[in-house]
């Protein structure tokens, strides 16, 4: 019903379209002159068809089940229920009206269902002709007033404008309603556990609270020594540490290779491929990890008389350092082809080599659209889950031998949220704070990186 | 004297041909003007002086340039020592975005000219002195070169060209970018450069050829029209596409 009606005001809207701009013509044709194209004067009246319905369909969606509610629950007032049992009716008489009612069926509900049904097709009906009939007075009524010196370029850029701030503005909401959802659970988390264990303790033990009956009153000393998130901080940071070891050198290089020495034939080929590194799916770096690089890693330690554990934060460490290159090296390699040739010529002119030019002029140049690279590289590596999951483990170990496997911030976000959770539990609580931290580290990094790369940008520009 | 000596120079620009059968003298420590419509081949000749076309990959230069009697087109030519002799001044101003120090002692550093501190400081010194620069930037030497302003940079680039002594200096429209006033400090600083140097400047401005310059050519489609004093090619040229250049009917 509701897709019907769609498509009906989809449809008016290109018809008013088409009408607009029919008219558009024919005063066109009177050798007068327009204010504006000839589509202006049709998009002018598709807006006066798209905004009416938008504006009911949203009053519709918003009042529609309060009054549709208000209306059955009126046959129940009076007569001593309370709202719960209440808001329990109405859920009945809905599950019986879709026929997915399981439970014993007493006249009262049948017959508030039978209203309800027909509350809503009365909805549904009143709504179409509504919508159809303030869309039709609409239309017609501003292209009676369209002239040729009627004003439609003007409300249709402001139409667009609107458009694209209501849909960045989508996107600026859903963030802040991210980090409010963080922030309130995180505040409670800290009520349980003091933020000095949280930040200074070193046992991170989890598995501790999953045994809590959550019948049972909540007892903060239960918690003492198992939310310590040194361990895990310190996993996280080492991991990427590992990870930017592997990938700064090998990317940097690549990325000067690319921008400085490769043919254009080379280069032609090889920036793809190496991009398509960046479109692997992490989960199968994470098995390339665990699987291939891992027992590779412990067989290898072994021949040596080492002690490698099949899991350990190298392997993680290395194969997200591979899955890091791309990055780096597409970046600097942009930035340091974004470099001006001019400089390349002059230092050329006063004699200098390819690499002495390259060191000490390009490479200072583009030095801090490189940081900012990699520093977009390390927020990469603290955010990624999947390799650490698979591939280091989730004991969170608190060492700095990569050979030994330790834990993440991510990968233990994936340990708590995994199987059951009860909300309002400080475990499932942990879970974010720990994401909140994640996000606070990453963001100063990127707004860092952002910073860095904006400085370079306004050099050159 | 004469200083180079380009013997039928052809370019080309992948299967494009830019420069046909260019042979042309210059005098040593005299001031010469290549002037023609643009497009013709001027900086692709300049650049052939220095050996900055192979930086080009689809660039191929046929043909003798002798230097001092040496061929650089020769395959014993090292282009480093050769682009040490040889300097350059581009036709936007483009000093690295390092120090006006260190933009000065680029050469120098590159080459191994200064054997000490003190040494590189005299050198920065006298080349900012030479450049016309140095009064106006001697407190300020450990600040960006870029944040001079245009004739200031184009005359840092020209001490940074002229820090390691080259015998000859390229310019390649020095002064296109820059306002009247900056303008005329350079061609002064030209006049006064020409006692050491030999110098060779591309201009599309026929009166600042005949201002700074003792011998022009002119250039026109690839080919070089006539060449020689720049009181003749200005007074009395011998031919017409140059008199109907110099007179302004084409260009
Ligand atoms: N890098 C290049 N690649 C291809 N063609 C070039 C290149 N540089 C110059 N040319 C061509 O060579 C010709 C001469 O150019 P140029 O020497 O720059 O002329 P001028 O300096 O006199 O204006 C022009 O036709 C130009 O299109
Ligand atoms: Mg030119």
């Amino acid at each position: 019903m509701n897709l019907i009606l769609f498509t009906f005001i989809v449809l008016l809207g290109f018809t008013s379209y088409y009408f607009g701009r029919k008219k558009a013509y024919s005063i066109q044709s009177t050798k007068k002159r327009l204010t504006a194209l000839p589509q202006f004067y049709g998009y002018y009246l598709a807006i006066w068809c798209a905004i009416p319905a938008f504006i009911i369909f949203s009053l519709w969606a918003i009042f529609e089940p309060t009054i549709v509610k208000l209306l059955i629950l009126s046959d129940y007032s009076n007569q001593g229920y309370l709202d719960d049992e209440l808001n329990l009716i109405y859920e009945k008489t809905k599950a019986l009206s879709r026929g997915q009612f399981t439970g014993e069926i007493t006249p009262f509900i049948k017959a508030s269902a039978e209203k309800y049904l027909s509350l809503r097709s009365i909805a549904q009906s009143s709504k179409a002709v509504i919508v159809l009939s303030i869309i039709i007075a609409s239309v017609a009524y501003a292209y009676k007033r369209i002239s040729s010196n009627s004003r439609t370029r003007e409300p249709v850029e402001k139409f667009l404008n609107a458009v694209l701030f209501t849909a960045s503005l989508a996107a600026i909401l859903t963030t802040v309603g991210i980090v409010f959802s963080l922030i309130f659970q995180t505040i409670d988390f800290f009520k349980v556990i003091p933020l000095f264990d949280f930040v200074f303790g070193t046992h991170w033990y989890p598995a501790k609270a999953f045994v809590r009956d959550s019948s049972e009153a909540l007892d903060p000393t239960m918690y003492s020594d198992t939310f310590g998130a040194v361990p895990i901080f310190a996993g996280t940071f080492f991991i990427a540490f590992i990870a930017m070891c592997v990938a700064i050198p090998i990317g940097l290089m690549s990325g000067i290779y690319l921008a400085e020495y490769a043919s254009y034939k080379v280069r032609q080929y090889a920036k793809p491929l190496i991009e398509i590194l960046a479109g692997i799916p992490t989960v199968v770096y994470g098995f390339f990890a665990a699987l291939t690089v891992g027992p590779f890693l412990k067989e290898l330690g072994t021949s040596m008389g080492l002690e490698v554990s099949a899991e350990s934060a190298l392997a993680a460490g290395g194969v997200m350092g591979i899955m890091i290159i791309p990055f780096i090296s597409s970046l600097s390699d942009d930035v340091i082809t974004s470099v001006p040739q001019s400089l390349r010529d002059g230092s050329y002119a006063m004699g200098a080599t390819k690499s002495e030019t390259i060191k000490r002029v390009i490479f200072p140049a583009a030095l801090p659209g490189i940081v900012g690279s990699i520093l977009l590289g390390v927020s990469r590596a603290i955010g990624e889950t999947m390799i650490v999951v698979m591939a280091s483990g989730l004991a969170a170990n608190l060492t700095l031998n990569p050979l030994e496997s330790t834990s993440t911030i991510t990968a233990q976000i994936v340990v708590i949220l995994i199987g059951d959770q009860a909300f309002g539990d400080p475990k499932t609580q942990a879970a974010f704070a720990l994401g909140m931290s994640l996000f606070l580290v990453t963001l100063c990094l990127n707004i860092v990186a952002l910073r860095v790369v904006k400085k370079y940008r306004e050099k050159y520009e | 004297m004469i200083k180079i000596k380009a013997k039928d120079v052809d370019v080309f620009y992948g299967k494009k041909q830019a420069l046909f059968n260019i042979s042309l003298d210059i005098e040593e420590n005299q001031v010469t003007a290549l002037i023609g419509p643009s497009g013709c081949g001027k900086s692709t000749f300049l650049r052939c002086l220095n050996r900055m076309n192979d930086v080009i990959d689809i660039c191929s230069v046929k043909g003798k340039i002798l230097i001092n009697d040496f061929n650089i087109n020769d395959k014993s030519c090292d282009v480093v020592r050769l682009r040490e002799k040889i300097g350059m001044v581009f036709q936007k101003p483009n000093p690295f975005p390092k120090t006006l120090y260190e933009n000065v002692s680029y050469g120098p550093t590159i080459h191994g000219m200064a054997q000490s501190k003190q040494e590189m400081d005299e050198i920065v010194e006298t080349s900012l002195k030479k450049a016309a620069l140095w009064k106006e930037v001697k407190d300020r030497l450990h600040e960006p070169g870029t944040g001079l302003s245009g004739g200031q940079q184009q005359r840092l680039c020209i001490a940074r060209a002229i820090s390691v002594r080259p015998e000859v200096i390229l310019m390649d429209e020095p002064c296109s970018a820059l306002d009247p006033i900056a303008t005329a400090q350079i061609e002064e600083l030209i006049d006064e450069l020409k006692k050491e140097h030999t110098i060779i400047i591309v201009t599309h401005s026929m009166a600042q050829a005949a201002r700074v310059s003792q011998h022009t050519g002119f250039f026109h489609l690839g080919q070089l029209i006539e060449h020689g004093s720049t009181d003749k090619i200005f007074k009395n040229p011998d031919n017409t596409k140059t008199q109907d250049y110099i007179t302004g009917r084409f260009g």
